[in-house]
């Protein structure tokens, strides 16, 4: 198994104060926090840094940590000495309730921090606990949200395996996709997070929906931004467009002297529900480069013809 | 195992009783009335008894749990880091908005 420098997952010395490990701690958990954080790795770092603070937080299994001695190295092959702990004595539950911690952190300590010895009791008290909600991110596409539609997840999650050990296990799960849902909206599986130890029922899944990027498209609750190209002719002359839109294609009709930026509102048109959004059309006037000598005329002839400054308040 | 799930839409709509919003947290009454009087969650209704919460709710009370377990904050901590993240993704989106373009 790889040893764990826990020091150097906090970030500190070796002979910092327990008041600087706690600080260090506390300053990592605010930053790494899955609630908080917006770092991708930040679940597994939280969990390191709370399995790090659980040994050096604590005065006694500091000191027996310490004895392994400083020449170990973070991520090198580890096998704890035979009688390493030999003196020293544990106190104190675990803070996680049911926390992962490392298989180099259970050689050490036991399992959900208790000492190998006379840790049966404590155990006993989580005997019938409730198993941990899980959370993941599914990716949907707009159109998903329209129609309704289905997913397959592939979901990582760590259990018990029958020695008692945790052990990663992946599994697909067909979800159903709700019409109507809206990005960052949260779905609730009732019992099919963690497993619970004993008595205890499975926690829940919770999926959070997130759309698919896509050029030209933005979503705001349930109004959805879709971007329109326009020739500089279609936009001054006005014109009526073919928009292929989420819930199909509509023809559009863009008033004469419409200007870039400018929005044409389909109400309703957005994602649906009980209060349905609107889709707005966001004007893009793309200009079409000069080339040919037939092209390069008639930007002549439009310069021509306006008596037009855009540094003068763009009036002519 | 590959069976089709369908989960519940955690939104504004659909509203839970406070027993039920206790089951889906795993919290006591008496930490939600808490939550209540701090006014990080805004029930329906006049009473305990009669008391309705946006489904929504459930994850801002877990949000809740886990910032004061994690985070050795207190409610009041948490209930002003959960506003600031809150607006920290108003913000977002409104920054999304314009970097779109439209």
């Amino acid at each position: 198994m790889e040893f764990k420098d826990y020091y150097q997952v906090l970030g500190v010395a070796r002979d910092a104060s327990q008041d600087e490990i706690k600080r260090a701690y506390r300053k990592l958990a605010r930053k790494y926090h899955p609630d908080v954080s917006k770092e991708s790795d930040a679940e597994l770092r939280f969990q390191e840094l709370g399995e790090a603070y659980e040994v050096l937080g604590d005065a006694e299994k500091r000191a027996a940590y310490d004895q392994l001695g400083s020449s170990w190295r973070q991520g090198q092959d580890f096998r704890p000495p035979p009688d390493w702990d030999q003196g020293f004595e544990f106190h104190g539950a675990s803070a996680g309730d049911g926390a992962a911690f490392s298989e180099f952190f259970e050689s050490l300590f036991g399992r959900g921090g208790f000492s190998p010895f006379g840790g049966a009791a404590q155990r006993q008290a989580h005997a019938h606990a409730r198993g941990n909600d899980t959370h993941a991110k599914i990716y949907i596409d707009l159109e998903d949200a329209y129609r309704g539609g289905r997913r397959q997840v592939a979901l990582k999650h760590s259990e018990l395996g029958p020695d008692g050990r945790p052990r990663v296990r992946e599994r697909t799960l067909n979800i159903t996709i709700p019409k109507g849902v809206s990005e960052g909206q949260q779905i609730r599986l009732e019992g099919q997070g963690e497993a619970g130890s004993g008595q205890g029922g499975a926690g829940d899944l919770y999926l959070e929906i997130h759309f698919q990027p896509r050029e030209g498209y933005h979503v705001e609750g349930r109004d959805v931004y879709l971007n329109l190209p326009l020739a500089p002719w279609e936009a001054a002359l006005g014109a009526r467009v073919r928009v292929p839109i989420p819930s199909g294609e509509v023809d559009l009709t863009i008033p004469p002297n419409s200007k870039s930026g400018g929005k044409l509102r389909l109400k309703g048109r957005g994602i649906p529900g009980r209060e349905p959004g609107d889709l707005y059309v966001v004007l893009e006037i793309v200009q079409p480069p000069a080339r040919t000598a037939a092209e390069k005329e008639a930007y002549q002839s439009l310069a021509k013809a306006f008596n037009f400054d855009p540094r003068r308040g763009g009036r002519a | 195992m590959s069976s089709e799930l369908t989960g519940v839409v955690l939104d504004d709509y659909l509203e839970i009783t406070l027993s039920e919003l206790c089951e889906a947290c795993g919290a006591s009454a008496e930490h939600i009335r808490m939550l209540v009087a701090e006014g990080v969650i805004e029930p329906r209704g006049p009473g305990p008894e009669d008391w309705r919460f946006q489904s929504l709710t459930i994850t801002r009370v877990r949000r809740t749990q886990r910032l004061e377990r994690d985070l050795g904050v207190n409610l009041a901590g948490a209930a002003l880091a959960l506003d600031l993240m809150d607006e920290i993704q108003r913000l977002q989106v409104r920054l999304r908005r314009f970097e779109a373009g439209c």
